[in-house]
């Protein structure tokens, strides 16, 4: 079974994000990690290749600036390989022209199953499995908390509103997991040492057949108009437990009536 | 009005219509002159509700026979713009089924998408959007510049639901092409997993745990105290990732959007991706041992300490009261 996990590379989220004053898009200066959100995908690969007796785990990423830090930690944890798509004209590509570029990119791997988060951390758009699954003309089943796979099916338990539903679904197919799903595993100091040398196959978005005109900022055909700071919440009391904090919160709740 | 036509995609459970839905329908015939429903299953038992609130027509794809909502009404909807009936807006929930829909819409159709909208105004004859970007610090405006129709995926309770006093809106079927292998999932059992009480997204008080809890037995006292309070408990995607509740009671970016009259966030540092899904409460109390926690930025009072010496206190006052 071969399976392929999209993952992203973003700016650490612990540190300061910004939006770049005349392109408005978010800043990816210097070091990228693995969004966490996909190393839950990177886990069940492995683990779902590894249940089927056989096959192997393929990352596909799309990334400024030829960036390969945070897919040599997927490699590490044990994905076999990695297609990165790295163009400057891919700068300010929306969602859409994100899906177009990945599914162009997972066709080459022929895979049997697609893994994805169900939202970067940065975007959380959240729309390109769907998005993916349709260029490709597959199945989906977002918002997966458990996979189990018999042959040529997948059942799934799909996240709804009121609780979950299960999901049979034929491979191949295009599944977004969510976090907590799996628990993924730490690269061991074997598996970093052998990501150096796992192939990553760099692609630019004429060798995937797709015309410049449909990504970057013109392909995203929106614009942002505005960025203006949020009107903050007026400051609040915060006062220190010396064994009275329950009695400030009953005198708050008492004056706006709750109790 | 800026616009002619808007399409609002009706997300549902059974008969029952997501009150989110109602929200986008009144916004939409705020801004646009027709207003029309798109909906999957039945649509007679669910007219009068979508026509009460603005809709003129309700158009359903119909039974799925088990199948996700997701390729079905996107393909219905795809087919009628291709055949030349295209509004100027379609207006989604940023809904798991709301989420499905839309992003097979965008590729079907080759329209971008705007998601996480929370606002929409009027401006020069189009729409633009408003988004909270780094935890609500932030207002994003963006606006289209494709060509019509542009696809919006707005968030719950970003407006407000009120009633238009139309009548039911008239139903009809629209016609759902050949998906081929795109509509081959199945739903085959659905399981409920709310608690007792208010429900989450629409009780008056939330109380909510997270990390700072230490440990899954802890999540008792977010449950005693909600219910003290006629609440509904909540929590941070830490402690659901971790397994300690079940995901119908996470609050935040993926999790549910509150709006309570009071929000009690205990152990929670307040992530921006939690943030986003409460920071609209009317008030917020936060409880959190590091006094550094970025909950304390939007809180209306905040109790630096334990939550598992404030809580026991809390709950025996509270019960001491009766």
């Amino acid at each position: 079974m071969n399976v392929v996990v999209c993952v992203k590379q973003i700016p650490d989220p612990a540190g300061t994000m910004k939006l770049d004053q005349s392109s408005h898009n978010l800043v990816r200066e210097g070091k990228l990690i693995l969004d966490e959100s996909d190393s839950y995908g990177v886990e069940m690969g492995l683990q779902l290749a590894e249940q089927a007796g056989g096959g192997e785990v393929t990352l596909v990423s799309m990334a400024p600036n030829s960036e390969t830090s945070g897919l040599r930690t997927a490699l590490a944890m044990g994905a076999a390989r990695a297609i990165l798509v790295s163009d400057p004209g891919l700068a300010g590509t929306d969602a859409l022209g994100t899906a177009k570029v990945l599914a162009a990119a997972i066709k080459r791997a022929e895979p049997d199953l697609i893994l994805t988060a169900t939202e970067s951390t940065d975007g959380y758009t959240g729309t390109i499995p769907a998005q993916i699954a349709e260029l490709l003309g597959m199945p989906s089943v977002t918002f997966s908390k458990k996979v189990t796979i018999s042959g040529d099916n997948v059942t799934v338990e799909r996240q709804t509103e009121e609780g979950y539903e299960e999901v049979e679904v034929p491979l191949p197919a295009v599944l977004s997991v969510t976090a907590g799903v799996v628990e993924p595993r730490y690269p061991s100091f074997k598996g970093i040492m052998a990501a150096k040398g796992k192939p990553v196959d760099e692609l630019k978005v004429t060798d995937l057949g797709i015309d410049g005109s449909a990504v970057g900022a013109s392909g995203a055909r929106q614009e942002v108009t505005a960025v203006t700071p949020a009107e903050a919440r007026k400051a609040g009391e915060i006062v220190t437990d010396d064994g009275d904090g329950f009695q400030q919160i009953i005198s708050y709740l008492e004056r706006i009536k709750v109790i | 009005m800026a616009l002619n036509t808007i399409w609002v995609v009706v997300d549902r459970s059974g008969d029952k219509v997501a009150s989110v839905a109602l929200e986008l329908l009144t916004k939409a015939r705020q801004v646009a002159g027709t207003v029309e429903a798109i909906t999957w299953g039945d649509a007679s038992s669910i007219a009068g509700q979508v026509g009460a609130h603005g809709a003129t027509a309700l158009h359903t794809v119909g039974d799925t026979g088990g199948g996700l909502a997701g390729p079905p009404v996107a393909a219905a909807i795809a087919a009628k713009i291709s055949s030349g009936t295209a509004p100027d807006a379609i207006f989604l929930a940023q809904s798991y089924n709301g989420r499905d829909i839309a992003g097979r819409l965008s590729a079907r159709i080759d329209r971008p998408v705007l998601t996480n909208v929370v606002n929409l105004a009027e401006a020069d004859g189009g729409l633009v959007s408003e988004h909270a970007i780094f935890g609500g610090t932030e207002i994003l405006n963006a606006r289209f510049t494709a060509d019509l129709p542009g696809i919006y995926v707005i968030r719950a309770k970003s407006f407000g639901a009120e009633e238009s006093g139309g009548g039911p809106a008239a139903v009809d079927t629209w016609e759902v092409p050949e998906l081929g292998a795109t509509g081959a999932a199945r739903v085959v059992a659905s399981h409920v997993e709310e608690t007792a009480g208010p429900k989450l997204a629409e009780a008056a008080v939330v109380v909510s745990g997270g990390r700072g809890l230490g440990d899954a037995g802890s999540y008792k006292l977010i449950e005693d105290l909600a219910k003290l309070l006629k609440g509904a408990p909540g929590a941070s995607r830490a402690i659901v990732d971790a397994g300690w509740v079940p995901y119908s009671h996470q609050v935040g970016q993926t999790g549910k959007t509150v709006k309570p009259t009071v929000y009690i966030a205990c152990g929670i540092s307040g992530a921006t991706q939690h943030m986003v899904g409460m920071k609209s409460a009317k008030n917020i109390i936060a409880i959190n041992k590091d006094q550094e926690a970025p909950i304390f930025n939007i809180a209306d009072l905040g109790v630096v300490g334990d939550v598992k010496k404030v809580l026991p206190q809390l709950i025996e006052a509270l019960q001491k009261r009766g």
